[in-house]
């Protein structure tokens, strides 16, 4: 479980973040809405330390990772995996080479025993039979599926994804969440996904938090965000015609 | 003020550079892949730029010393000496600058905007020595052979252009490349080789490290880095020759 208390941050003087607390369940798929520039990837960046905050809290299972030193903070984000936006597969290396990297930076597994994770990791995602091939030689849909299977090398107990199904076509989209929700639920994970996408929402959204101007404006599951009365959040979700003729139906 | 930032900035960048490696053996094995990426790969510029200056400087002293009391193997001493105190080290440290400079700036910067270096942080791996140490290691230890490499290749093409042009006798040159010969340059030269060698990596891999934006930016951070790590070579060489040379 991951809590944020009262979290700010601010860039130049100008606010992104205002007070915002959340938490995000174990074992759920706890999606971060909002339209961009809403402050999703500065809270996301917030939350793992990649960005220093003004004020509040952010609890992992308890330990306050704010309060923590270098090596403390170290050995939790060993516990973290990400599938960051653009994938960030290491371009020179292969796709095998890219699973196995967490394995050789912090384990002393043998070769034979790395291969055959990074294998299952792979097939876990269905990519088979392309571990020698480079990122550039893969296409979006693939290189989002190899980001997760490095992100799960390690059995990370925290999954941090930034709109994981941006620049790919619908069904891979959806397939893509389905992953990742299946991954979530299977290793009982704590999954934060950052998103602005509504078929996201409402395939794997076991939690919802809708953030407007840097502030928290709304949370609840999926099945509640239809009958949600906010008006900030009804045009974020309703903004296309389609789904506004479809509100209007129901 | 700017620069004192900057500097302060980059003194702090290079403290994180160099801590200790969290998996030794794999800096040794990215400290080999940096071997061939910034010096085998370099051998070809450095061999074709040093055989021609080395004739190129052999003819332009002939050409200039038209007087018939000065010695033709002065010729052969002077384009030695010329390769060994200033060409090998400097100009192939310049040349480095702008190859291997551009590649690690782009690389680093690239990296860094596509987010590569975030999922290193994030995993808890020190990007900074990860990324950086080896090519450090790499020119530091390695980049000295390139300037060894250019002294002989550079006083070989002055050999060429006698045996080519006719512009004086290989006997004269041969016997001046071998007269007067003090070892010292060549210590000498292998000092400030190391030093640019830190620049050369330190300098671009520092202005790729902290870029932010896109494509544009990183050919930007690109460009600064080539053109500061020049500078700064120059810097060094005149503060190392008067170190070094002066009585």
């Amino acid at each position: 479980m991951i809590e944020v208390r009262n979290l700010s941050k601010s860039f130049n003087g100008t606010s992104v973040l205002r007070d915002v607390s959340v938490t995000f369940h174990t074992g759920k798929t706890n999606l971060v809405i909002g339209s961009s520039g809403s402050g999703k990837t500065v809270l996301l960046k917030s939350i793992i330390g990649l960005h220093e905050i003004e004020e509040g809290e952010i609890l992992y299972d308890g330990r306050e990772f704010t309060k923590l030193g270098f090596k403390e903070k170290k050995e939790i984000r060993k516990e973290i995996g990400r599938l960051f936006q653009g994938s960030a597969l290491f371009d020179s290396s292969t796709v095998e080479e890219n699973v196995m990297f967490p394995m050789d930076m912090f384990t002393d597994m043998t070769f034979e025993q790395k291969l055959e994770r990074a294998n299952f990791c792979l097939q876990r995602v269905n990519i088979i039979n392309k571990n020698h091939l480079f990122p550039s030689e893969l296409s979006g849909g693939m290189k989002k599926r190899v980001a997760i299977a490095r992100a799960i090398a390690l059995n990370p107990k925290y999954l941090f994804c930034d709109e994981p199904n941006s620049g790919l076509d619908p069904q891979t989209a959806i397939l893509i969440d389905a992953l990742i929700s299946e991954i979530t639920h299977e290793y009982n994970m704590t999954t934060v996904v950052n998103t602005h996408d509504m078929n996201s929402v409402m395939e794997i959204g076991d939690k919802v938090m809708f953030i407007y101007n840097g502030q928290k404006y709304w949370e609840g599951s999926n099945n509640d965000i239809l009958n949600a009365t906010s008006t900030e959040l009804n045009d974020f979700i309703f903004a296309s015609n389609l789904a506004k003729r479809i509100k209007e139906n129901m | 003020m700017r620069f004192l930032h900057d500097f302060g900035h980059y003194c702090l960048f290079i403290s994180q550079v160099f801590t200790k490696p969290e998996k030794t053996r794999l800096y040794y094995k990215q400290t080999v892949k940096e071997i061939e990426k910034l010096v085998i790969d370099s051998v070809g510029i450095v061999i074709v730029i040093s055989i021609f200056m080395g004739a190129v400087i052999t003819l332009q002293t002939r050409y200039n010393l038209e007087n018939p009391l000065i010695p033709l193997y002065l010729i052969g001493l002077t384009a030695r000496d010329t390769m060994l105190l200033e060409f090998s080290s400097t100009m192939v440290g310049l040349i480095l600058a702008g190859k291997v400079g551009s590649s690690i700036g782009s690389e680093i910067g690239t990296m860094r905007v596509t987010e590569q270096i975030d999922a290193l942080e994030i995993m808890g791996v020190n990007s900074a020595s990860f990324l950086i140490l080896p090519k450090i290691t790499a020119a530091v230890f390695f980049n000295p052979f390139l300037t060894m490499l250019s002294m002989f290749v550079g006083i070989f093409g002055g050999y060429l252009a006698c045996v080519f042009t006719g512009a004086l006798p290989p006997v004269d040159y041969v016997y001046g490349i071998q007269y007067w010969f003090i070892p010292f340059y060549i210590s000498y030269a292998l000092v400030k080789t190391v030093v640019f060698a830190f620049i050369i990596t330190t300098v671009p891999a520092y202005y790729g490290y902290y870029v932010s934006g896109g494509a544009l930016e990183v050919g930007k951070a690109s460009t600064r880095g080539v053109v500061f790590s020049s500078i700064l070579i120059l810097l060094a060489n005149l503060i190392l020759t008067e170190l070094i040379l002066a009585k």
